[in-house]
């Protein structure tokens, strides 16, 4: 390191341009020595209204006009004017280049944890992670957006506002099923594999009998096999709707399509809170410390900075009047941070678990490993390690319906410890938290209604409200009946809208 | 690949501006409602603050898919103190599956939720107090010396601002300029050239000092011609604009409020909330409304604004004395083919018994054939008399241009303004 420049970048708490501009390089030239690939940054300082308005539109830098996001900005404004609400620091946004909104009220200490925080942290996870890869394409999203802007207002002005909103709102709804998920099979259950085992069984039997192929065929008993449409079960409500809804118009079908693109672009960003947090925060830690260590920053500064780190990475505790849920930004600064020290200073439990890595020098390649091909679900199931569990005093409630009671299971133990962790993994993995509900059949030969399914997991049911009222919406979109059953197994167990009241549905 | 900072604070801030609107548009009636049970607790002269304005969030909802109660969950928390495997605890009841639930659900269990509450100023207050009101029977009046006034282009000026220069205009006059200047040098240089060409034709019997002089000449002309400017100062043409008078609806609205001693302080309070809320209706919604005020006991007074609202004598009760100095006024300033002509009247409805007759009268045959409208308010908690009946006959003769309502109580005020000046569309 160059000894000759360790005169501190800033002393003062005000910021000016040119010192932004110095940190930033000063940031930069560190984050190339850990290896940070990042895309070009674009900081824009923005004050507390424009930020304001950035949270009203998704952090979008532009959005197409609509009154839930009047809605948002409303109410925001009205907690923040009532010192309810603080704001954020920063805003990232995933594009090349990667723009960072920074807000003018911060200090210059806030400024250069906010610079390393989101302009490498976040920007090098955009970069890198293969969600991000997969799903998203840095590059157009601002052209998108204005494409898609400008499009959306051109149907307002020939369609009306109303008709233009129907179809948002109804799309809205659907936003977190106008995504392809990757398929996972569900590992089955022993009852199910009777299940199954029993189809075979008859299968063969079938096939083995003779008997039965000398019976004329019209006795033979057998069902008449509808061909179904779509053939498998479709998950991308929206695509479905979108391509194959028989009464939309052109414009309507591309409004549909525009959610859905916005959906599919905001889907890995739901799938790596705690990688895409954790990350951030590691390296804002990390180049933080960097600086002070190379006499960049004053121990004022690094004083300031810590604090405000702590407050970024404070989980109350399950009993805590705060505490709502794991903090994400301090899961996976812990979990980042522990990788670390097991590459450097590994114990013994440390190698039992960890054999692939423990002890390897190398730990900012670990890292970078670790960031590019995980999401939430398996990078916990692959890197959180007992000293975190331990740390962090996990435990797990099993709730089951018939019991009346509340259990604890896994608990930062020996015997816990996988149990713990694969507990953690399952809570994000976004297939278990949001509804699984695929377009099952369409009547295309009677009256074109259209059958959804919810497939329940550990059985749990659907909220009866908001179902009904998105059945509404969903109508509204594919012209025809729709109808929603909810399934475990093979059991209906219930469906939407409730059989008794047949009038209902048109009242949505 | 270094950064780019950039500076966007001098961006505008209004981006939600519109998002805002449209949230505003798509709620209009839960917001008047709210508008509408504002007004009731507002003192009258409060008409420069806005409101916080609070509409239940279940309306406002945008349903998505997720998990209802039940089921089977593992739900893992941070910061175990005591627990170990096995420990039971009984099911929380009620609805909240208690913090933590991680489902996502934003709006679990649905109870205890607030109102969602913002601040409207005090511009889109009055918007939407008076959204949907209208002053009936409006019709277009004849052109009057009226303040409105329309620009329409009409013909070119060499005069003008330069963003309303026209250009063809005035290339088409410099090059007509250019023509007319150089026409008598060009027509000479022509027949120089003339004369050069017969010479080069039969170079012999040429006569070159002759030639000399002509081709200097024509340089000469040349240079002439070129000094000529290519476009002066008036070959500008600019885009004139004219000032066209715009038929305009001119009204006169006359209140006329009872000031009597039988009306109570309560009651002319009342009196008064509602001409106010007729007067900021019209001040907001009509720019060119003039407003006539006239208060009376046994005998009537045209005041102004602060004498009506503020004044405080009072005496017996002769309701035609303003009705006949109404038609007074009328007469005197508001010629009827001009003005459309509005009255509005308060009272508690105690009238000298020999009067209200007198009152019917003066309204049907001087006031009607005139009026577009005209409305009565009668604010009392007893029993209707003479007047209200007599007006009653009013009513049935002149459906659609007479209108009365009751007030009861304050609470009334509002719902009566708003049920005498309801935009009436549908009924043409």
């Amino acid at each position: 390191m160059t000894e000759s420049s360790s005169a501190p970048l800033f002393t003062g708490s005000e910021w000016s341009f040119e010192l932004v501009e110095t940190v930033d390089s000063e940031i930069a030239k560190i984050a190339e020595e850990f290896g940070l690939d990042t895309y070009p940054n674009q900081i824009e300082v923005i004050s507390s209204e424009q930020m304001l308005d950035a949270y009203a539109s998704v952090g979008m830098p532009l959005m197409y006009n609509h009154w839930t996001f009047g809605k948002h900005f409303l109410s925001n404004q009205n907690s923040y004017q009532r010192g309810q609400m603080g704001l954020a620091y920063e805003i990232v946004i995933n594009s090349n280049p990667c723009i960072s909104y920074l807000m003018e009220e911060n200090s210059m200490t806030m400024q250069t944890l906010v610079i390393a925080h989101a302009c490498y942290g976040h920007n090098s996870f955009f970069k890198g992670n293969y969600l991000f890869k997969a799903w998203t394409d840095a590059d157009s999203i601002i052209d998108y957006l204005l494409f898609a802007k400008n499009y959306i207002s051109k149907c307002e002005e020939k369609y009306g506002i109303d008709a233009v909103e129907e179809v948002l709102d109804a799309a809205h709804a659907l936003q977190s099923q106008g995504v392809n998920r990757y398929k996972r099979p569900v590992p089955l259950s022993a009852d199910e594999e009777k299940h199954r085992q029993k189809d075979r069984e008859e299968y063969i039997q079938r096939t083995l009998n003779d008997l039965w192929t000398t019976i004329p065929l019209k006795f033979r008993k057998e069902e008449k096999v509808e061909e179904r449409f779509p053939k498998d079960p479709e998950e991308n409500i929206l695509y479905f709707i979108e391509k194959h809804a028989p009464l939309l118009e052109t414009w309507q079908r591309e409004l549909i399509r525009i959610v859905r693109k916005m959906a599919q672009y905001f889907y890995p960003q739901k799938q790596t809170k705690v990688m895409n947090e954790g990350w951030a925060t590691f390296w804002h830690y990390t180049l933080m410390n960097e600086l002070h260590e190379r006499g960049k920053i004053t121990d004022g500064t690094m004083l300031e900075f810590l604090q405000s780190h702590t407050n970024v990475v404070f989980q109350p505790e399950f009993d805590d009047p705060r505490y709502s849920g794991i903090n994400p930004y301090t899961l996976g600064f812990n979990i980042f941070t522990d990788i670390k020290r097991i590459c450097l200073d590994p114990t013994d439990e440390d190698k039992r678990w960890f054999p692939e890595f423990a002890g390897n020098e190398n730990w900012v390649e670990v890292l970078d490993y670790a960031m590019r091909n995980f999401k939430d679900e398996s990078f916990i199931l692959q890197y959180l390690s007992p000293k975190v569990m331990r740390n962090m005093r996990f435990f797990t409630i099993n709730t089951k319906e018939e019991n009346p009671y509340l259990e604890v299971g896994a608990i930062h133990n020996d015997e816990g410890f996988r149990q713990l962790r694969q507990n953690l993994a399952a809570q994000y993995n976004l297939g278990n938290l949001e509804p699984n509900i695929q377009v099952y059949s369409v009547d295309t030969k009677g009256d074109r209604s259209m059958t959804l399914r919810h497939y329940r997991h550990n059985r749990c049911p659907l909220d009866d409200a908001s179902t009904s009222e998105i059945l509404g919406h969903i109508q509204n979109l594919w012209g025809f009946d729709v109808k929603l059953e909810s399934v475990d197994g093979e059991n209906i167990i219930a469906t939407y809208p409730p059989p008794t009241k047949g009038g209902d549905n048109k009242a949505a | 690949m270094s950064s780019i900072i950039i500076d966007r604070r001098r961006n505008s801030k209004g981006k939600s501006t519109v998002n805002r609107e449209r949230f505003m548009r798509r709620y209009r009636q839960q917001i008047r409602k709210a508008v509408n049970d504002a007004v009731n607790n507002r003192s009258i002269t409060d008409t420069d603050s806005g409101e916080e304005i609070s509409i239940s969030r279940k309306s406002l909802s945008e349903p998505f898919f997720h998990h209802g109660e039940g089921g089977d969950r593992d739900q893992t928390h941070p910061g175990n103190k005591e627990f170990v495997t096995g420990d039971r605890f009984p099911k929380p009841k009620g609805g909240g599956k208690g913090s933590g639930s991680g489902s996502g659900d934003a709006s679990d269990g649905g109870e205890g939720v607030d109102d969602f509450v913002f601040q409207i100023n005090r511009d889109e207050f009055l918007e939407y107090l008076f959204d949907d009101l209208a002053l009936p029977n409006m019709v277009r009046k004849e052109l009057k010396e009226s303040n409105e006034f329309a620009f329409r282009r009409g013909g070119y000026t060499s005069a003008g601002a330069p963003d309303r220069l026209n250009v063809i205009r005035s290339l088409r006059g410099a090059h007509a300029r250019r023509i007319a200047l150089s026409g008598k040098d060009r027509k000479e240089i022509r027949a120089l050239k003339r004369e050069l060409r017969e010479m080069e034709v039969s170079p012999d019997d040429t006569d070159h000092s002759r030639a000399e002089e002509i081709k200097l000449r024509i340089k000469e002309l040349n240079e002439k011609i070129k000094r000529l400017p290519f476009i002066d100062d008036f070959d500008l043409k600019f885009n004139n604009l004219i000032k066209v008078p715009l038929p305009s609806s001119s009204a006169v609205m006359f209140c006329v409020m009872d000031v009597s001693g039988s009306m109570t302080r309560d009651i002319k309070d009342m009196a008064k909330r509602f001409f106010f809320l007729l007067y900021m209706f019209l001040q907001r919604n009509y720019k060119k409304v003039e407003i006539v005020f006239i208060r009376h006991h046994a005998e009537a007074k045209e005041c102004d604004e602060h004498d009506f609202f503020y004044a405080r004598e009072t005496g017996g009760t002769v309701v035609s004395s303003a009705l006949t100095l109404t038609d007074e006024i009328i007469k005197e300033r508001y010629k009827p083919n001009e003005y459309n002509i509005y009255v509005a009247q308060a009272s508690d409805g105690d009238n000298w018994e020999a009067d209200s007759p007198k009152c019917s009268k003066v309204i049907s045959e001087n006031l009607m054939p005139f009026l577009s409208y005209y409305a009565y308010v009668e604010i009392t908690d007893r029993h209707h008399q003479n007047l209200w009946h007599e007006y009653k006959k009013l009513e049935k003769e002149h459906p659609e241009y007479f209108a009365m309502a009751h007030i009861k109580g304050p609470a009334d005020i509002f719902p009566v303004f708003r049920e005498l000046f309801e935009k009436k569309e549908a009924a043409v």
